[in-house]
């Protein structure tokens, strides 16, 4: 018994090490044009570039500007987002769970330089959300395939096999994920958590890990993620989905058009969320 | 040989009575924590990992410090340590079994922890950290058993078990390294994302395990005359020393690397340990861990010096300090700075601090209680035999 | 060995407390509960597999439905048994569309068979036809 185990332990150490090489040995092809590889800075050279698209890829283009002249906009777009996914709001920030959220310049983007940056730029309130990188650390990190990559190129969460271990959390290098320290489905001083819930979606239970799925629900059925649609329900082209991989979507002729960024582009995660500034 | 565990003074039963207590304390504690959730810890969104991980972390390094009283016994036949090496087996068998229930206790969805089994991701460092600990749990639990029945019925141990306890050596390694690849392969900490990680994390493991050791040893001597020999002890201090040593020059590279390279993310959590971290959003400074890792500094440096004087003066009180300044300065390092400096500042660079609950210092209390009886029978075990064994030798 | 005699008492009075329960359940004859009754849904011909299937194997079609939704991204409806209806592979919004009261057609049964799924820990169910209000 004690020996199958073990021949099955190192055949996985095996194919681990097999998993690993393989894409190393792969092309190493710069990216074409649409590539998601020209945000990276000019300095880091070709080492940041990504690799030759392969598959579906959806990802997100967000104008911050149009956030910026809309004040309002991002919160209407983070309440659409958490009304629908039940997500709960706790009394104490350290039990705080968030899908999408605002933050300052300097904190989305602490790598760039914020020195002596323009007084637009310093008061702006710019989107964050899960990256659903292409080369996501999170998912290399869980140790039980809880949370994985589909086929769309989106990170998912599987809430049925989460041990709420947190490795994953450690590992984002974008603060996206939240924990469920307590239940979300409780109350405290009479005020539940979670005001109305959505019964179409479920909630969630203590003790595992949450993110944005960008809504591969919605998507899945041809439909844009909730927070795009809010926000080009009020200001057309505020954000932009699609498939990052296909030439002719809409987001790849922003993405051709326009300059925008990434978030830590050289820890090479290579985001799928991009951000005209 | 196991009803040994049954015969003690009034001391022996005193100890394991208290620790049955704070283990009943932690028992409860947990509870509290299993109905309410993780929330009845400090921890939060943005330090994820709080006292339960940095436990686990510390205590690895423990069992893996069992190697070095191993190590020369068995692969350099050093006679001396014939009192000390299952004595490292066994502390290793307890600092394994801590390690196990601190990664239980921390677990979202403790039922579910099976799943590491039942789906297996070999790309995860925690898939091969389980394989590791529980390998070396197992490894050791065999090789100290074997050996220990055999000096019980006054015969040498079998030649099967040697493949085992050679295995065991690169292994004791393995667990450490793999414990430090936790850490060191995430993008975006920093602190932790250092290559240096994984010897650091060996070389304070070498100093903290035979310094705990080394500890009981002398309790040992004084409670149950059991004396492990002068020259065990010399040696015990050159190899907690020359460990000690290699951690605080690591420790250094760490420094320089950091300040000197001047780039802001290396210098961010070391800022914050040793000196204090301005969040820049609200201009607070954040400063809770800087006077316990300072101390944990000076103890250690302190520890060093007085640990090679005590040698030189044979004083059993002197080395006792030493080696409890040597164990608590480690266990501040990577019982509490390590984990908890690493989620500062946080990937948003906010500077949140992490402060542990009443429920959560006792469950941790508990576990460490837990492993303290579980190494006191272990200990009461190979005592007993070990007097046996010699006294028969004596005789015949 | 030492203490043969006593040892040998011991494990004779262990078997028999353990078999004693297991004589009780079988000597003490009528101790069975009912048997739940059918919920039967008005309106609907038939459910996505044979009744008999349902009954014992519900929960492995669900957690096949979960595997293909949620990591596959097969999200696609499925046809019931006889192609009257087309039913979308969620608990929440699939099952429970027809089956609207989780009281009869889910606790009626699982008390019985004394098994606690975790199922509504997160799923919602829908807002009990009867008392007309949401169990969560």
């Amino acid at each position: 018994m004690d020996n199958t185990r073990r021949k099955f332990l190192k055949l996985a150490g095996l194919t681990a090490v097999a998993g690993v090489t393989v894409p190393m040995l792969g092309s190493k092809a710069l990216a074409a044009d649409h590539g998601g590889g020209h945000a990276a800075p000019a300095e880091h050279g070709g080492g940041h570039q990504e690799e030759a698209p392969t598959g579906v890829r959806q990802g997100l283009v967000i104008d911050t500007g149009k956030f910026h002249d809309n004040p309002g906009l991002a919160e209407k777009c983070q309440k659409v987002c958490h009304d629908y996914h039940n997500v709960p709001k706790f009394p104490t920030s350290k039990d705080e769970i968030k899908w999408i959220w605002t933050d300052k310049f300097p904190n989305v983007f602490p790598d760039h330089s914020h020195y002596k940056k323009d007084d637009r730029m310093s008061s702006m309130n710019i989107l964050a959300l899960c990256n659903h990188c292409d080369n996501p650390p999170c998912v290399r990190a869980c140790p039980t395939k809880a949370t994985f990559k589909n086929k769309d190129g989106v990170v998912m969460m599987d809430f049925h096999r989460c041990i709420g271990c947190r490795f994953c959390m450690a590992a984002c290098p974008y603060g996206a994920r939240s924990f469920n320290w307590r239940s979300p489905r409780g109350s405290e001083d009479g005020h539940p958590f979670i005001e109305n819930y959505n019964p179409k979606f479920p909630t969630r239970m203590r003790g595992v890990v949450e993110k944005c799925s960008l809504c591969s629900w919605r998507t899945k059925q041809g439909k844009d993620p909730l927070c795009v649609e809010e926000a080009n329900k009020e200001v057309e082209g505020a954000m932009v989905f699609g498939d990052l991989n296909d030439p002719n979507s809409e987001i790849s002729k922003v993405l051709r058009n326009r300059f925008t960024i990434q978030r830590k582009p050289s820890l090479g995660t290579k985001p799928s969320i991009f951000y005209i500034i | 040989m196991v009803d040994k565990i049954l015969k003690g003074n009034g001391l022996y039963w005193g100890w394991l009575t208290l620790l049955l207590m704070i283990m009943g304390a932690g028992a409860v504690a947990y509870l509290v924590q299993f109905n309410y959730g993780l929330g009845a810890t400090g921890m939060s969104r943005d330090v994820t990992w709080g006292i339960y991980i940095s436990q686990f972390t510390f205590l690895v390094g423990v069992a893996a410090g069992g190697l070095m009283l191993v190590l020369p016994y068995y692969l350099h036949d050093y006679k001396s340590f014939g009192r000390i090496t299952l004595l490292g087996e066994f502390m290793a068998i307890a600092a394994v079994a801590m390690c196990l229930m601190f990664i239980i206790a921390d677990l979202g969805q403790p039922m579910r922890a099976m799943n590491v089994i039942l789906h297996p991701s070999p790309n995860s460092m925690l898939f091969y950290d389980m394989i590791v600990l529980n390998g070396y749990l197992f490894l050791n639990v065999l090789c100290g058993f074997v050996v220990l029945s055999s000096e019980y019925r006054g015969i040498k141990y079998p030649n099967w078990v040697k493949p085992f306890i050679y295995l065991s050596i690169p292994w004791a390694v393995s667990i450490h390294t793999v414990t430090a690849f936790l850490y060191c392969g995430l993008p975006g900490r920093h602190f932790w994302l250092t290559a240096v990680l994984a010897p650091r994390f060996l070389a304070s493991a070498f100093a903290a395990g035979p310094a705990l050791l080394m500890v009981i040893a002398l309790i040992m001597k004084r409670t149950a005359n059991f004396d492990v020999g002068q020259t065990a002890k010399d040696k015990l201090v050159t190899i907690i020393g020359y460990a000690a040593i290699i951690n605080f020059f690591l420790l250094g590279c760490e420094v320089f690397v950091g300040y000197y390279s001047n780039i802001p993310g290396h210098m961010h959590t070391l800022d914050y340990l040793f000196f204090g971290l301005v969040d820049h959003s609200t201009g607070v400074m954040h400063n809770n861990l800087v006077p316990f890792m300072r101390a944990s500094v000076a103890m250690g440096i302190v520890g060093i010096g007085m640990l090679f004087l005590a040698r030189k003066q044979k004083s059993d009180a002197m080395l006792a300090t030493s080696c409890i300044l040597i164990f608590v300065a480690f266990w501040i390092d990577k019982g509490l700075g390590l984990v908890l400096g690493g989620f500062v500042p946080s990937p948003m660079e906010h500077v949140v601090e992490y402060v542990p609950t009443v429920v959560e210092l006792t469950v941790t209390a508990g576990v460490w209680s837990t492993g303290f009886f579980i190494l006191t029978l272990l200990y009461k075990l190979v005592v007993a035999v070990k007097r046996d064994s010699e006294a028969t030798l004596k005789i015949s | 060995m030492y203490d043969k005699g006593k040892v040998l008492l011991g494990l004779a009075i262990f078997l028999v407390l353990a078999l004693s329960v297991v004589g009780y359940n079988m000597t003490a004859g009528d101790n069975k509960k009912p048997e739940p009754e059918d919920a039967k849904l008005k309106g609907y011909t038939a459910c996505v597999k044979k009744t008999d299937y349902m009954k014992s194997s519900h929960m492995v079609l669900l957690n096949q439905w979960r595997d293909e939704v949620i990591r596959e991204g097969k999200r696609e409806m499925v046809e019931t048994a006889d192609g009257s209806l087309m039913v979308e592979k969620s608990l929440q919004n699939g099952c429970m569309k027809c089956h609207t009261s989780k009281v009869k057609f889910c606790d009626t049964c699982h008390q019985y068979a004394s098994v606690k799924p975790y199922c509504w820990d997160c799923h919602l169910a829908p807002v009990e036809p009867t008392d007309g209000k949401e169990a969560h």
